[in-house]
């Protein structure tokens, strides 16, 4: 069972804001999701290869060249900007 | 004890953007220097739903740097994201390489105060660039983002902690930097950030095998702020020690202002960046025939090339290496000799006016070797009539001058212009004897035992002959006149 700390600190990580309740019912759910896969655990898998993507090896797409293509026009860019300054994303102050 | 009763310990990591005329993972132009996101799609915005696709290019240069470096290729390598926020990266994570790089190994040889050494490399990784804040944008101190730079491509280079001072450190990225711009992938250029560079510093008891806890420092862009950033963390890290304390580990910002570094304070969770493979993008996968086209197409290499000049041409060091600075001037400097000669005596004239008065007038002019006017034949021609005293030094440095600026060639500027150097006796005796007719006091004071005045009359004579006098049979004439 994952302690409430370690909840706390994965949701802060995530930058999200649980109340107490939710702290208890996450570590729950988080904890039966780890324990589901953890039964992978039983298996023997010393001698294959961990699977990083989906795809099966040699069936990589080709990669793409190397030329330029059209993207958004800024404005269409900053469309769903909440704020904007001439055609930058604006944002609170970055305190550095 | 004090500084110098510590080892210092440096290990550099280097960012480097790749001259891709596209971004890493999509199509947007990595052009420097539009306005705030013209160059911006929903991939490189990280808005939902999308896809990134690997442009091959950033692989061919990973692959060449890696092989350039020594470096071992992996046939097979992972992407990973690495997530943390911040507003310049709007996916909230960086797509990187982690556990299973391109490149690992490898090393780059410097030399300080004449000592070879080998620096060792850990790893080479490719990933991609994060969007650019713009502070202080507003009279509310907001910032802006602009996120042209997001998924512009960087290749990681990290280095073992081998180096052992500020001068090796910038050595070893002097270096680094002349290869990669050597190389192709690369453009150099410190202050607008396309080389970076992060140290990472410890000390510990001059002699000791433990090394000591290190701070990792950022924001240098010049190698005089790499000096000023590496000397005062290890004093600071020094008096720390000193003083019974503990180092601890942290990420450090240098003031360029101050001449300090000081710890980042939104860096807490900096160690947490929760890697995992990139479910988006399958691994890369590299071919041994890949490979050996990207070996093939490597270039002979600065260092290679430096020490060639060396051993072939006997050049002094410090020729060798100003000619091998920029890979562009070596080249012309090649051509000028497939034209001019090989001989030690051909390759050092070419060699002195290559970085004398050709770099004087390229400096002057701005411009790169493939748009000089005067093209390497042109200076092999000059050289030619140097070396057969067709023309003395100033003749030729107005032909050059005239052939750098308009392009014409030299032989027909040293015609035009009356350039050419006069060896004839009969004009050379009737100037030294007009000279010395007009200036029998000299004269009498120079038999008299004043050698001194031999530079006087030398001068006079050249001026006579408007410049042109070739100076060894002006100087052979007044000494048979004066000493006879």
């Amino acid at each position: 069972m994952l302690s409430l700390e370690e909840v706390r600190r994965i949701a802060a990580l995530a930058r999200l804001e649980l109340s107490p309740a939710e702290e208890t019912l996450f570590a729950g759910q988080l904890s039966a999701i780890l324990d589901y896969v953890k039964q992978l655990e039983a298996l023997d898998v010393s001698g294959v290869e961990p699977m990083t993507h989906a795809l099966a090896a040699g069936d990589a797409p080709p990669l793409r060249a190397d030329e330029v293509r059209p993207g958004l026009p800024a404005d269409r860019a900053l469309a769903a900007a909440p704020a904007r300054a001439g055609t930058s994303f604006q944002v609170p102050r970055i305190i550095e | 004890m004090a500084v110098s009763d510590h080892d210092v310990v440096l290990g550099l990591e280097v960012h480097a953007q790749l001259l891709t005329r596209s971004k890493i993972f999509c199509g947007c132009s990595t052009a420097f220097g539009a306005e705030p996101n013209a160059h911006v799609c929903p991939v490189c915005l990280g808005l939902p739903g999308v896809l990134p696709s690997l442009n091959r290019r950033v692989v061919e240069m990973a692959v060449r740097t890696g092989l350039a470096l020594g470096c071992s290729v992996r046939p097979r390598s992972v992407w990973a994201r690495k997530n943390y926020f911040y507003p310049d990266l709007p996916k909230g994570y960086q797509i990187s390489q982690y556990e299973l790089p391109i490149c690992e190994g490898g090393g780059l040889d410097i030399t300080v105060g004449g000592a070879e050494k080998r620096v060792r490399l850990t790893r080479i990784h490719m990933e991609e660039d994060a969007g650019k804040n713009v502070h202080g944008l507003a009279a509310d101190g907001s910032s802006g983002v602009d996120l042209n730079r997001a998924g512009v491509p960087l290749l990681e280079i990290v280095s073992e902690p081998d180096l052992r001072s500020v001068d090796e450190a910038v050595e070893y990225l002097k270096e680094l930097r002349r290869l990669l711009v050597w190389l192709g992938v690369n453009d150099g250029n410190l202050e607008e950030g396309s080389f970076r560079c992060d140290a990472n510093v410890s000390v510990k008891p001059r002699g000791a095998e433990k090394l000591g806890q290190r701070c990792e420092i950022k924001n240098m862009n010049s190698f005089r702020f790499l000096r000023q950033a590496v000397d005062y963390e290890v004093r600071r890290q020094v008096e720390i020690v000193e003083a019974g304390g503990r180092v601890e580990q942290e990420t450090r910002l240098f003031d360029p202002d101050r001449g300090e570094t000081r710890a980042m304070r939104s860096k807490e969770d900096a160690h947490d960046y929760r890697y995992f493979p990139e479910p988006d993008l399958p691994p890369v996968r590299v071919e041994e025939a890949f490979v050996e086209e990207q070996r093939r197409a490597l270039p002979e290499l600065p260092q290679a090339r430096e020490r060639r000049y060396v051993r072939e041409l006997s050049l002094p060091a410090a020729d060798a290496a100003l000619l091998t600075a920029e890979r562009q001037v070596a080249d012309y400097f090649e051509e000028v000799l497939a034209r001019h000669g090989r001989t030690p005596e051909a390759a050092k004239r070419a060699a002195n006016w290559m970085n004398g008065e050709v770099a004087r007038l390229a400096n002057e002019s701005g411009l790169a070797p493939p748009s000089w006017k005067l093209r390497p034949e042109g200076l092999a021609e000059l050289l030619g009539l140097v070396a057969a005293g067709t023309v003395g030094g100033p003749g030729a440095k107005q032909a050059l001058e005239e052939a750098f600026r308009t392009g014409a060639a030299p032989a027909a500027v040293v015609q035009e212009k009356g350039l050419a150097q006069v060896s004839d006796q009969g004009a050379i005796e009737a100037a030294v004897d007009a000279v010395l007719a007009r200036s029998p006091g000299e004269v009498e004071r120079y038999r008299a035992g004043n050698k001194k005045l031999m530079g006087f009359f030398v001068g006079q004579v050249m001026k006579e002959m408007k410049g042109k006098g070739n100076p060894a049979v002006v100087n052979a004439l007044l000494q048979k006149r004066l000493e006879g």
